[in-house]
C-alpha cells in the first residue's frame, strides 16, 4: 500500500541504477526471442522500448515480471543480481505491469477487481477508500463501486495502473498503453507519468509510436530481431534515426518491376470511416484507396493498427453503411455482405486459418464448398433448389487446388486441422485463386507458415496479380512487403497512408509511417536523412 | 384460512428456495448443474431411510444432505475432474437419482413416515397474525431463511466470494491470478448438492412424511428455472421462491374450484406459470449486453482445462 507521497531514492548513489539487465537471453528451442540483450533503468527515469512487431520486446518484459525465466543473462535490482521466479516475486521487489490487453472481471466492480489481486487480509472497504484515495492523487478518476462493464477502455487501464500503484512500487512496466486510448485518454496518460517520475519512481514504456516516445521518455532502447539496436536520449535523435534502428537500414532488393502497364481500377475505397465494434477494436479514420489490374497494394502496420478492421469492410464480413464508400469493378457495394461481393469476381482470405478461414474438423473438401458454395452454385451444386452436393466436382476441385499450390496432405480429403499451418495456408489461398477472382485481398497470407510455402503464396500472388486481377495484401512483413508490392501504403492506428510506389519507397520510411509519423512529415525526415 | 393458506405456501416454496439456493452457489461459480431433480429425490429416499432406519428425524435431515452431496460429488467428478459436458451430466444425473432412489426406496413404500416436529420461538411466535406461522416452524425452514442471508453475505461481503463470483465470470483470468479454480467450483458444486439433499428431506420428512417414488415431482426442475428467475441473487430467490410455492398452491386450489363449479382457472395455465416468468425474466437480462454480463456468470456452463 502507498503509505507516503513518494519513493525514498537510496544513499543517492548514482552508480547503481533501479534496474540492470546483462546479456538476458530467452531461446525458445533454437530461436532466440531476445539475444544478449543490456539494459539499464535509472531512478526517476522514464525508458522508452522500442522495436518491431516480433522484435522480443514483449519476452524481454514477461522476464523481468517474472512471467517467463530468462534462458542466460542477469537482472540486477538496486545493485543486487536478483532471480524472478513469478509475478509475485515482482511484485514483491517493487516492479509493477500494465498489460496491454487487461484481464478484468466484467461483472465485479473497480474495487473487487482490485481487491482480488492484492493481500487477501485487507477489508474490502478499505480497498475501495484506497483506491479513491490513489486515482484522486494521480490524475485518474475512478470509481469503486462502478461496474467494469460499464466502463471505457481508457477506465479500464486506469484500474490497472491503481492496482500496481497500490502495491507501492519503483519501477512501473507499461506496455503500449495508448494504443487503446482516444488522444485526450493519452494525454492524461501522460500527465501521471510525470507525477510518477516527480516522485522518483522509473517507468519502462513500451511504444512503436515515435512521437510519443519523444515526448516523455528520457531514453530509449530499440529492438530488433532480438537484439538491441540502439540505446540513446530520444530527444537527440530524429524520428527517422529511431525509425532506422527499429526497422534496420539494409534496403530489401525488390523484384517486381513497378512499370508494368497497369489496367481499370478494380477495387476503390472512398473515405470510409468505421467505428469501432468492441472495445479493443481500431476505428478506421477515412480511408481512401485505389488497386488497378495488375497491381499489388501492400499494406503495411503495426498488428493491432486497424488492419483486420479494413479487411472486414473490403471483404463484406461487417458492410459498412455507405453504399457508394466501396467499389468493386466500378459497383458499388459498401452494404453488400461477404457472397454478394464474391460474385462479383472477388476473392478473400482472411488472417486466422483456423476457425475463421477454415474449419478445422472438416474436411478439405467440405471447406472448399464452404467458401464457395454460393458463387460457384453451378459448378458444386445440383438440383436448384434443393441443392444437393455435386461430390465428385467439389473432389476434383479439391485435388486441383492442391496440386497447382503443391499441398502436402496424408490421405485423400484429409481435414484441415490435419494439415500444417503451412500447406494449410496454401490450400486457402489456392482455394481462392482456383477461381481466378478479377480482385483478391488477402490478409497476413504467410503469418507462422515455413519459408518454403511462403514463397509459394507469395508467388501465386505476383502472378494473379501479372494475369490482369487486382491484389491487395496486408501484412506486418516488411520483407513480404517489398517482394510482392507495386504499391505500398503503410496503416497506422486507423489511418492509411497515401500509396507510394514500391520502388521508391525506403525501409526508413515505412519505418516513420508505422510511427504514426505522417505523409509530409516523413517526406522531409527522409530528405533529410539522404 | 389465512394462517392456513399462508403456512402450505411457506411448506411448498421451502424446498424450491433451499434447492435454488445450492444452485446458484454452483451457478455462480460457473457450474451448470442440471441433475438438482436428481440430487433432490435422491436426498429425499437418504432422509427418508435414515429417519426409518434410527428413529430421528434430525438425522434423517443430515442423512439427507449427505445423500444429496454424495450425489453431487458424482457431476463434480465428471464435470470437473473428467471435464465432460455439463448439460449432458446434468440430465444423466437427474435420470440416474430418479432411478436410484426408486430403487433404494422400494423397501420403504406405504411405510409411515417421521414427521419432524415444528419447533415453537417463544414470544416471537406470539405475535399476532404471522407470529404463530413464521416463528413455529420445523428446523429446516428456519435454515432455508439462515441460508438465504448467510450466502447473500458470503457471495458479497467474504473474500472467497469474490473468488467464486471471479471464477464464475471469467475462469482463465482468475486462474492467472492464482485461484484455484477447479477446488472452489468442487466446493461449489458439493454445496448445491447437500442443499438439493436438505431440500429432499424437507419432501419426506415434512412436506409428505412418507416415501412416494418420484416425490420430488418436478420440483428440481422449478428449482432452475428459479435461479435464473432470481437473476443468481440470493434474495430475489426467497422472494421468487414464495411466488413460485404460492403459483403451486394455487393451482391445487384452483383443481378444487373448477371441480365444485366455481371458477375455472385451467391448471396447466398455473402450472406453467414458473417458466413463462423464468422467460420473461431472461428476455430482460439479454436484451443488452451490460445487463447479460452483470447479472449472468460469463462462464457458466464452460469447460475448464487449466494450462492449454
Amino acid at each position: 500500500m502507498i503509505k507516503g507521497g513518494s519513493v525514498s531514492v537510496s544513499g543517492g548513489v548514482e552508480a547503481s541504477p533501479l534496474l540492470s539487465v546483462q546479456g538476458l537471453t530467452k531461446l525458445f528451442g533454437s530461436f532466440a526471442a531476445c539475444n544478449s540483450i543490456d539494459l539499464n533503468i535509472g531512478h526517476g527515469e522514464i525508458h522508452a522500448l522500442l522495436g518491431e512487431n516480433g522484435a522480443g520486446k514483449s519476452t524481454l518484459v514477461k522476464m523481468l515480471f517474472g512471467v517467463l525465466q530468462p534462458s542466460a543473462g542477469t537482472i540486477s535490482w538496486e545493485g543486487a543480481p536478483v532471480v524472478i521466479p513469478s509475478p509475485g516475486d515482482a511484485r514483491k521487489l517493487g516492479i509493477g505491469m500494465v498489460f496491454q490487453h487487461f484481464s478484468l472481471f466484467e461483472a465485479l466492480t473497480v474495487a473487487e477487481n482490485i481487491a482480488l489481486s492484492l493481500d487477501p487480509k485487507t477489508p474490502l472497504a478499505k480497498i475501495a477508500e484506497e483506491t479513491a484515495t490513489v486515482s484522486r492523487a494521480y490524475g485518474l478518476p475512478l470509481d469503486p463501486s462502478a461496474h467494469v462493464a460499464d466502463l471505457s477502455v481508457g477506465e479500464r487501464q486506469r484500474i490497472e495502473i491503481v492496482r500496481a500503484l497500490l502495491q507501492n512500487p519503483k519501477l512501473i512496466i507499461l506496455d503500449e498503453p495508448t494504443s487503446v486510448l482516444t488522444p485526450q485518454e493519452a494525454e492524461r496518460l501522460f500527465e501521471t507519468l510525470m507525477r510518477l517520475k516527480a516522485e522518483g519512481r522509473s517507468v519502462l514504456y513500451i511504444s512503436h509510436r515515435l512521437e510519443e516516445v519523444q515526448r516523455i521518455c528520457d531514453r530509449a532502447t530499440v529492438l530488433r530481431h532480438g537484439k538491441v539496436t540502439g540505446a540513446c536520449d530520444p530527444r537527440q535523435e530524429t524520428p527517422a534515426s529511431l525509425a532506422r534502428m527499429m526497422v534496420g537500414t539494409e534496403v530489401a532488393e525488390v523484384k517486381r518491376d513497378s512499370a508494368d502497364a497497369l489496367g481499370d481500377v478494380l477495387v476503390q475505397v472512398n473515405n470510409v470511416s468505421v467505428a469501432s465494434r468492441t472495445p479493443f477494436a481500431v476505428a478506421l479514420k477515412d480511408i481512401s484507396l485505389k488497386v488497378r489490374a495488375g497491381e499489388v497494394l501492400a499494406i503495411a502496420g503495426i498488428a493491432g493498427n486497424g488492419q483486420s478492421e479494413l479487411f472486414d469492410a473490403i471483404s463484406g464480413e461487417y458492410p459498412i453503411s455507405d453504399n457508394d464508400g466501396i467499389l468493386l469493378r466500378g459497383k458499388p457495394v459498401g452494404r453488400l455482405r461477404i457472397n454478394g461481393r464474391r460474385l462479383l469476381g472477388a476473392g478473400f482470405v482472411p488472417e486466422e486459418r483456423h476457425g475463421h478461414a477454415a474449419v478445422s474438423a472438416m474436411p478439405l473438401s467440405d471447406n472448399l464448398l464452404l467458401a464457395r458454395s454460393r458463387s460457384d452454385r453451378k459448378a458444386f451444386l445440383s438440383g436448384g433448389p434443393l441443392g444437393i452436393l455435386k461430390r465428385d466436382a467439389i473432389l476434383s476441385a479439391s485435388r486441383r487446388i492442391c496440386s497447382m499450390m503443391d499441398v502436402r496432405k496424408s490421405g485423400e480429403d484429409p481435414t484441415a486441422g490435419s494439415l500444417s499451418g503451412g500447406n494449410l495456408q496454401k490450400f486457402i489461398v489456392g482455394r481462392e485463386l482456383d477461381r481466378q477472382p478479377s480482385v483478391l485481398v488477402v490478409n497476413q497470407p504467410t503469418w507462422g507458415v515455413d519459408a518454403g510455402a511462403a514463397s509459394r503464396i507469395r508467388q501465386a500472388l505476383i502472378d494473379l496479380a501479372k494475369a490482369g486481377s487486382a491484389v491487395i495484401v496486408i501484412s506486418q512483413d516488411l520483407d513480404e512487403i517489398f517482394e510482392v508490392a507495386t504499391t505500398i501504403a503503410v496503416i497506422s492506428d486507423g489511418k492509411l497512408s497515401d500509396p507510394y510506389p514500391a520502388g521508391e519507397l525506403t525501409l526508413e520510411q515505412i519505418g516513420l509511417l508505422m510511427g504514426g509519423i505522417h505523409e509530409s512529415h516523413a517526406g522531409v525526415e527522409t530528405a533529410d536523412a539522404h | 384460512m389465512f394462517e392456513a393458506i399462508l403456512l402450505t405456501v411457506i411448506t411448498a416454496s421451502t424446498p424450491l428456495v433451499i434447492a435454488a439456493l445450492g444452485e446458484l452457489v454452483s451457478e455462480r461459480s460457473g457450474v451448470l448443474n442440471l441433475g438438482v431433480e436428481g440430487m433432490m429425490i435422491m436426498g429425499a429416499v437418504a432422509a427418508f431411510a435414515t429417519a426409518q432406519l434410527t428413529g430421528s428425524p434430525y438425522l434423517g435431515i443430515l442423512g439427507g444432505i449427505i445423500g444429496g452431496g454424495l450425489f453431487s460429488l458424482l457431476f463434480g467428478f465428471l464435470t470437473l475432474t473428467l471435464v465432460a459436458n455439463q448439460v449432458a451430466t446434468g440430465l444423466a444425473l437427474t435420470i440416474l437419482g430418479l432411478g436410484l432412489s426408486g430403487q433404494i426406496g422400494e423397501a420403504f413404500v406405504g411405510m409411515p413416515g417421521v414427521r419432524l416436529q415444528p419447533i415453537v420461538i417463544p414470544l416471537l411466535s406470539d405475535i399476532p397474525f404471522f407470529g404463530r406461522v413464521l416463528f413455529s416452524q420445523d428446523l429446516i425452514f428456519y435454515m432455508s431463511v439462515a441460508l438465504v442471508f448467510g450466502i447473500s453475505w458470503f457471495l458479497f461481503k467474504s473474500r472467497t466470494g469474490l473468488k467464486m463470483r471471479a471464477i464464475g465470470d471469467n475462469h482463465g483470468s482468475a486462474h492467472a491470478l492464482g485461484i484455484n479454480v477447479v477446488r472452489t467450483r468442487y466446493l461449489a458444486v458439493l454445496f448445491g448438492g447437500a442443499c438439493a439433499g436438505l431440500a429432499g428431506a424437507q419432501l419426506s420428512l415434512v412436506y409428505t412424511p412418507q416415501w412416494v417414488e418420484n416425490m420430488s415431482a418436478g420440483r428440481g426442475w422449478i428449482a432452475l428455472a428459479l435461479v435464473v428467475f432470481a437473476s443468481w441473487r440470493p434474495l430475489r430467490v426467497l422472494a421468487g421462491g414464495y411466488l413460485f410455492g404460492a403459483v403451486g398452491i394455487g393451482q391445487l386450489h384452483a383443481q378444487l374450484l373448477a371441480q365444485s363449479g366455481g371458477i375455472a382457472i385451467p391448471s396447466q395455465l398455473l402450472s406453467a406459470l414458473p417458466y413463462v416468468a423464468t422467460i420473461v425474466v431472461l428476455i430482460i437480462i439479454s436484451h443488452n449486453r451490460r445487463t447479460t454480463l452483470i447479472n449472468t456468470p460469463a462462464s457458466l456452463g464452460k469447460p475448464f482445462v487449466p494450462d492449454r
